[in-house]
């Protein structure tokens, strides 16, 4: 017999060793998440992924799935409380979508979506934030940095490399690059590198690229991102999807 | 119809791009204008509010008159709605807030180029800058908001309806989005 838990009532089967996000992705249910990507050890710090495992609060992308245990994942309050935390990553940066390049494709937004997100809430901080335009092929915009450290661990497992890091605490934390002069072009970050494509916002960027796809035609501005992150692990046929996935594949392979 | 739903309109820090979009009804628009009555509103030109059942408020507060256009608003609307992103977030004028507002006085009057007679506007009619864009939720309480660069005409015509027909208001995945 193979071991099961449950998600919502529906059993979800698993081996040693998943996540609850792992094996509820393998099982084709979507938990909303931002820093989680299957190819990285996870890190758990958006709590979007946050669940109710027999009635507590944890992060489905580091709570290792167990015999028996009662998920809740899709219920009104986590959904709030997703909405939440959602519109505090708006206020806390500045994400102005009419003006990024990334939207229609960027998976902060796209959750928001999924969320039905109408409004931001809470008070604007508006932070004060540079833009790292040195490299020549790669662009650093600190205003959509949600800090899910996608890059530093994609730059560090998949790359080979050590390029970027998160330095600081609390209203000061920020993005770095590992660079004697803390600029991009001194690293040795290359635009095919993973870490160049992994950023879900519109913070890490390839230059003369942006509006290959035309707003209006990208992958979140007809499907839900429940649908992509799915389709993204095999779950549903890929010609279901927007026309322009298929165009767009490097940016599926950056979040999913 | 004997009572009209009324409706004022208003664009504080906004490019009038919502209410471009918002007569992107076109022929629906005569459709409107059988159950609704426009109060304040570019449209009308009447200078102030008087009672209503919506507002419909587009752009964000940058300056004092935009407070006191949206305080009177929201005195004398039933419901008041966030239309387009800078309603929302500040959107696009929000972009000077992270520049000091002396800086960006002494660029547009003093130091820029072309500038003759070069002085800092100060006539008292003038209203005065808030020292950042804000959006309008931050001032007053909101009722709804209609997310969009601008919102299209459908998401006007969903919400509009939606109200008129005493449906609680929703917006289909496709029309909710912030660009």
């Amino acid at each position: 017999m193979a071991k099961t838990f449950t998600i919502d009532g529906k059993t979800i089967p698993f081996e040693t060793g998943q996540t609850i996000i792992e094996a509820a992705t393998a099982a084709g249910v979507y938990i909303p998440h931002l820093c989680h990507h299957p190819d990285y050890t996870p890190h758990g710090s958006c709590k979007l992924c946050s669940v109710k495992v027999n009635g507590r609060v944890c992060s489905a992308c580091t709570f290792p799935a167990g015999e028996g245990q009662e998920v809740i994942n899709n219920s009104k309050d986590l959904n709030d409380d997703r909405q939440k935390i959602t519109q505090m990553l708006f206020v806390e940066g500045n994400h102005l979508c009419p003006g990024c390049e990334k939207s229609g494709n960027c998976q902060l937004q796209a959750v928001a979506y999924h969320l039905n997100m109408l409004d931001n809430h809470y008070q604007h901080f508006y932070p004060k934030r540079a833009l790292d335009a040195s490299h020549p092929d790669v662009l650093i915009d600190h205003n959509r940095c949600i800090f899910c450290t996608l890059c530093v661990r994609a730059s560090q497992q998949q790359d080979g490399k050590d390029v970027f890091a998160i330095s600081g605490r609390g209203i000061n934390k920020r993005l770095i690059a590992n660079a004697q002069s803390g600029l991009l072009k001194d690293t040795d970050l290359e635009a095919t590198d993973a870490a160049a494509h992994i950023c879900p916002t519109g913070a890490i960027l390839i230059k003369r690229t942006g509006y290959q796809i035309p707003i209006g035609e990208r992958i979140y501005d007809h499907k839900d991102i429940d649908q992509v992150s799915l389709a993204a692990s095999g779950l549903i046929p890929i010609t279901t999807l927007a026309p322009s996935l298929a165009v767009g594949t490097e940016q599926t392979q950056d979040g999913e | 119809m004997a009572n009209k739903i009324r409706i004022a309109t208003t664009s504080l820090a906004g490019c009038f791009g919502c209410h471009m979009s918002f007569l992107d009804l076109d022929e629906r628009l005569l459709q409107l204008a059988e159950v609704v009555e426009f109060d304040r509103s570019p449209i009308t030109d009447i200078e102030h509010c008087t009672n209503c059942d919506i507002g419909l408020i587009e752009g964000g507060v940058c300056n004092s008159e935009n407070v006191h256009v949206l305080r009177e608003f929201r005195k004398n609307c039933k419901i008041l709605v966030a239309v387009g992103a800078c309603a929302i977030n500040g959107g696009l004028p929000a972009l000077r807030n992270f520049i000091p507002l002396e800086e960006c006085l002494a660029e547009s009057y003093l130091d820029g180029i072309g500038v003759e007679n070069p002085q800092i506007p100060s006539d008292p009619e003038l209203p005065l800058l808030l020292d950042k864009v804000r959006p309008i939720h931050e001032v007053v309480k909101i009722d709804y908001f209609l997310p969009g660069c601008p919102p299209s005409a459908d998401v006007f015509w969903k919400f509009l309806t939606d109200f008129l027909e005493g449906r609680e208001p929703s917006l289909p995945y496709e029309w909710v989005h912030y660009d």
